[in-house]
């Protein structure tokens, strides 16, 4: 190869454009055109306080993930009580989590690293997470002590996921603005359960991801 | 529709295509029902927000500026991918993109690999290529396995099995899955699936996948997904490797506030997918150890020199525009003979191949702008049709039965005399082919050549003997005798 | 030699009072300028009869630049930007320093005002630029021009049928018309409207479209012409003869016997004349 691809495409590039090579000059050029980009959509909570976590509610349920509005003191009991019902005993759990968590009655399996044979052998997986966006139903995690890897919150066929209150916001650019500080780790954005629309656009929940889905948020 | 992929250099020609599907009952009726469940949920999600057109014109002037400083951007993601442990290579063309891709796979010793839906890997044909080097790729979008499986070729960017209903699924999992039992209810389908893959998913080592965006300012990818598919293979592989046209970076983790309230309101109509991934370079405790971007050009760069065609480069693959499209409801997908269908496909296709191997596309619409008007980053793909239409026209040259009907109208129009000579030829030439009704009326029911497709269902009413001209000056007269 | 047409206008007008009070009240008398539309000017005569039949009545007199053609759409559209580009030049000419130009026609209008701009660019002429800068705005396609210029839904109109109003995508998208003409066709005394379904689709005429992709152009209409005989009217109007022409033309093809007809056409409607 003469010239590799990499100068070729972007010598094409530069002359489709009618530019040069960078130059100092072209960051502060973009920089400055970046900057003055048009944004004149919502980008701040409409809403009073309530009302989103009320909103963060609905649009969970809406999903079918069963949600439970707690005060701080009655995580633990939360928790037993909804494994309980949903009939799980063995929960893998990143390293991190908060230790009320791990109730009596259970077996957690701390994350070291299992294999994904391992991840798919447990019932469950119980997380933290960074932030949640009601607009949309999403919960954000990321790979931070108390959330784990991906592959944790994905493998398992039930996930249970802590939301504090103060991790709500209302609106997508909200929540971005939050993560900007954390971006360089893996991030997931989850909204309900996994689900396809693939067969006569006839919403299945649960193909690949967890199949079910519940939520605590903490006071 | 046959396992053959679809290659605008071998297609038929649009109107010819849209015949043979036009003919599929089943497809049509499946296609008709898909759009029509997809464009009420669109509709419904994108009128809850008041801010919606500010949405579409933060997101038209985002991905505008990217392509404004497309270099800058691209080699800014490839610092910051590097420098966070990503490997990045450059393919010029689909061929050089197979090329880096299989040779990835190789390194890698892997026999198989599994896949995300990606457009792209569809675009460069990556499967055929993978299956000649012996490398076999499971597709793991619920879509793509039905697709795959059925050795059908995708008719939708978002939903590519659109065009099969649950029985016609029935049939292809029980053959391929070897389940005789098999039930018919999307649920037992997709349980179905999930079983199938789910031994793929913990047993193969390297993933392919597309991108939906590409972040400069971290080297981060993101890719949006439903199943939870996405997730198995950017995640459980020990390498992974995503293709990626050199259009979909974008300048910052912070325009994604902007994207990802477009794209999942556009294409699948709910608020946001059930999963977005976002991750950077190589993360020794999380996902795969090895990470390839190939950032692929494959004629991008010659639509980014075509100061009117550019704006077809801000399509962030929502597939609304498909949904909308009058014609892509009749037709369904495969007759754009391209993995990308509809009025998307319409403008992409020609562009992406040399004009001449997709001629008829730009013309496979009736510029009605239903397109347009659902596009999230406003890209006005009519202006673009008519742009690329006159391209074809200047290949075509004057030499041919339409080019001479069209300068002979247009020396007409030039001319009010020429006109008016014209409307009475019309009258004495049409004359021979018009019937009267019972009242007097008369009626075309036939024409020759080129009109001849305006009669094969519709009559013509004929020509007034009087036109409106005609009527206005005798009028005219009238006036100035009765003035004076 | 145009207020005598006005007086006799006005006195076959059915009404007892002086319509033009009635319908314009307190509204200067505008010089409008008719841009027929080539295929108006051939195939429709009687809907440009209308039109000059409704302004006048509201008391505007009419002018018709003799040396009109055609406004460019089939060839621009087509890919004959070559072909089309002179016919702009042609259009200002014949209309340049018009009060207000008013086109039975939106897909017509919409060519003008999406293009014409561009086309002005395209020919290198700064004056041709300016002209058709000052020129566009003074173009109104014809109910917008009732509801949008004059601010006018009642124009005196009687039309005793049953009517579905068919929104053509040129009318409907790119000039914004929005509910205009029904309100224009609610105010008709006499008219039974009812709404069709799936008001926003395409028709698929599409111009050439509809002898270049014959078939795919076929299914849409069957599904316009389904909504229209759903609706039990006996009439189709629009905008756009052009959307016209082809339903009209299956309609009669499958003889229907619902007839299709301009919006002009039915405000031209006059009691006395029914």
């Amino acid at each position: 190869m003469a010239t590799s691809g990499r100068e070729e495409v972007l010598g094409r590039i530069r002359s489709a454009m009618v530019r040069g090579a960078e130059t100092g000059s072209r960051v502060e050029e973009a920089h400055a055109a970046w900057a003055g980009l048009r944004r004149g959509y919502q980008r701040s909570a409409r809403r009073e306080r309530g009302a989103v976590i009320e909103l963060l509610v609905d649009r969970l349920v809406d999903y079918d993930a069963q949600v439970l509005h707690v005060g701080r003191g009655e995580v633990a009991a939360t928790v037993a009580r909804m494994l309980t019902a949903r009939g799980v005993r063995r929960l893998v759990v990143p390293k991190g989590l908060r230790a009320e968590v791990l109730v009596p009655g259970f077996e957690f399996v701390e994350d070291e690293g299992l294999s994904s044979a391992e991840l798919n052998d447990v019932d469950g997986v119980i997380t933290e997470s960074t932030v949640a966006i009601a607009e949309t139903g999403t919960i954000v995690l990321q790979n931070a002590p108390g959330q784990g890897r991906r592959a944790v919150s994905l493998v398992p066929d039930y996930h249970l996921c802590l939301v504090e209150l103060a991790n709500v916001v209302e609106t997508v650019p909200e929540a971005m603005d939050r993560l900007a500080a954390t971006s360089a780790l893996a991030t997931t954005f989850i909204s309900g359960p996994s689900a396809t629309a693939d067969i006569e656009m006839t919403r299945i929940k649960g193909v690949h991801g967890p199949r079910f889905l519940d939520v605590i948020l903490v006071e | 529709m046959s396992g053959t992929a679809l290659d605008p250099k071998t297609a038929p020609t649009f109107p010819m295509a849209a015949r043979s599907m036009m003919g599929d009952t089943q497809l049509r009726k499946n296609v008709r029902h898909a759009t029509d469940v997809i464009q009420a949920k669109r509709a419904r999600v994108v009128g809850e927000m008041p801010d919606w057109q500010e949405l579409r014109e933060a997101g038209k002037q985002i991905r505008q500026h990217t392509m404004e400083h497309l270099d800058f951007y691209l080699e800014e993601f490839e610092r910051n991918c590097t420098k966070a442990g990503g490997v990045v290579h450059w393919a010029r063309d689909a061929a050089e993109a197979r090329q880096i891709i299989v040779g990835l796979v190789k390194e890698a010793g892997a026999q198989e690999v599994i896949k995300i839906k990606s457009m792209t890997t569809e675009e460069i044909q990556l499967n055929v290529a993978l299956e000649a080097e012996g490398i076999h790729a499971y597709e793991t979008d619920l879509a793509e396995l039905i697709i795959q499986l059925g050795h059908d070729q995708p008719s939708h960017i978002v939903v590519p099995a659109l065009h099969k209903n649950r029985q016609q699924i029935r049939e292809i999992f029980r053959r391929e899955m070897n389940l005789p039992e098999l039930g018919e209810s999307p649920q037992d389908l997709a349980d179905a699936a999930r079983r199938f893959l789910r031994e793929k998913f913990l047993r193969v080592k390297t993933g392919v996948s597309g991108a939906n965006f590409l972040i400069a300012e971290t080297g981060g990818v993101c890719v949006v997904e439903s199943e939870g598919n996405g997730r198995m293979c950017l995640t459980l592989p020990e390498t992974l490797i995503t293709v990626a046209g050199i259009d979909k970076v974008v300048p910052r983790f912070a325009d994604l506030e902007v994207l990802l309230q477009l794209l999942p309101r556009s294409a699948t109509g709910e608020r946001m997918n059930p999963y977005n991934s976002i991750w950077t370079g190589v993360d020794a405790a999380d996902g795969p150890k090895v990470f390839h971007v190939v950032l692929m050009d494959n004629a991008r760069t010659e639509i980014l020199g075509d100061a009117e065609g550019r704006q077809t480069l801000n399509c962030i693959r929502c597939g609304a525009c498909q949904n909308a499209c009058p014609v892509y409801r009749q037709t369904g997908g495969h007759a754009y003979g391209s993995v990308y269908a509809g009025p998307i496909g319409a403008i992409l296709t020609p562009q992406l191949q040399e004009m001449h191997h997709a001629q008829t596309l730009p013309y496979a619409s009736s510029l009605c702008g239903a397109c347009y008007e659902v596009c999230p980053v406003k890209i006005n793909i009519p202006e673009v049709l008519i742009h690329l239409r006159n391209k074809v026209v200047k290949q075509n040259g004057m030499l041919n039965a339409e080019a001479l009907a069209m300068r002979a109208m247009g020396i007409i129009f030039r001319s009010e005399r020429r006109f008016r000579a014209a409307q009475r030829m019309g009258r004495m030439a049409e004359a021979p082919l018009v019937r009267k009704d019972g009242r007097g009326q008369g009626w075309i029911g036939w024409l020759p050549g080129l009109l001849g497709g305006w009669t094969q269902v519709r009559d013509l009413q004929s020509m007034p003997e009087e036109t409106f001209r005609d009527w206005w000056e005798k009028r005219e007269k009238k006036e100035v005798t009765r003035g004076n | 030699m145009r207020r005598g047409n006005v007086v006799s206008i006005e006195s076959s007008c059915g009404w007892k009072e002086n319509c033009w009070q009635k319908f314009s009240p307190r509204r200067p008398v505008l010089r409008v300028s008719l841009f027929i539309t080539c295929y108006n000017d051939t195939l429709f005569p009687a809907t440009g009869k209308a039109v000059v039949r409704v302004l006048e009545r509201l008391g505007h007199t009419v002018d018709f630049p003799a040396g009109q053609t055609c406004c460019g759409q089939m060839h621009w559209n087509t890919g004959y930007q070559a072909e089309a580009l002179p016919l702009l030049s042609r259009f200002v000419e014949q209309f340049r320093g018009s009060e207000a130009v008013v086109v039975p026609s939106s897909s017509c209008v919409a060519m003008m005002r999406d293009h014409y701009p561009k086309m002005a660019e395209e020919l290198h002429d700064a004056k041709l630029k300016a002209e058709v800068a000052e020129l566009l705005p003074k173009v109104f396609e014809f109910s917008e021009f009732l509801t949008k210029r004059l601010g006018l839904e009642d124009v005196g109109a009687y039309y005793p049928h049953r009517v579905t109003y068919h929104a053509s995508c040129h009318g409907l998208r790119n000039l914004g018309l929005g509910d205009g003409p029904q309100r224009l066709l609610r105010a008709v005394r006499g008219i039974d409207l009812v709404e069709i379904a799936g008001l926003e689709q395409c028709c698929g005429f599409g111009g050439t479209f509809a002898v270049k992709n014959a078939e795919v152009s076929s299914a849409m209409l069957a599904e316009k012409t389904t909504a229209i005989l759903n609706t039990k009217a006996e009439a189709c109007t629009a905008c756009d003869n052009s959307c016209l022409m082809h339903i009209q033309g299956a309609l009669h093809r499958q003889r229907t016997g619902v007839q299709t007809v301009h919006l002009a056409e039915i405000l031209a409607g006059d009691e006395g004349a029914q």
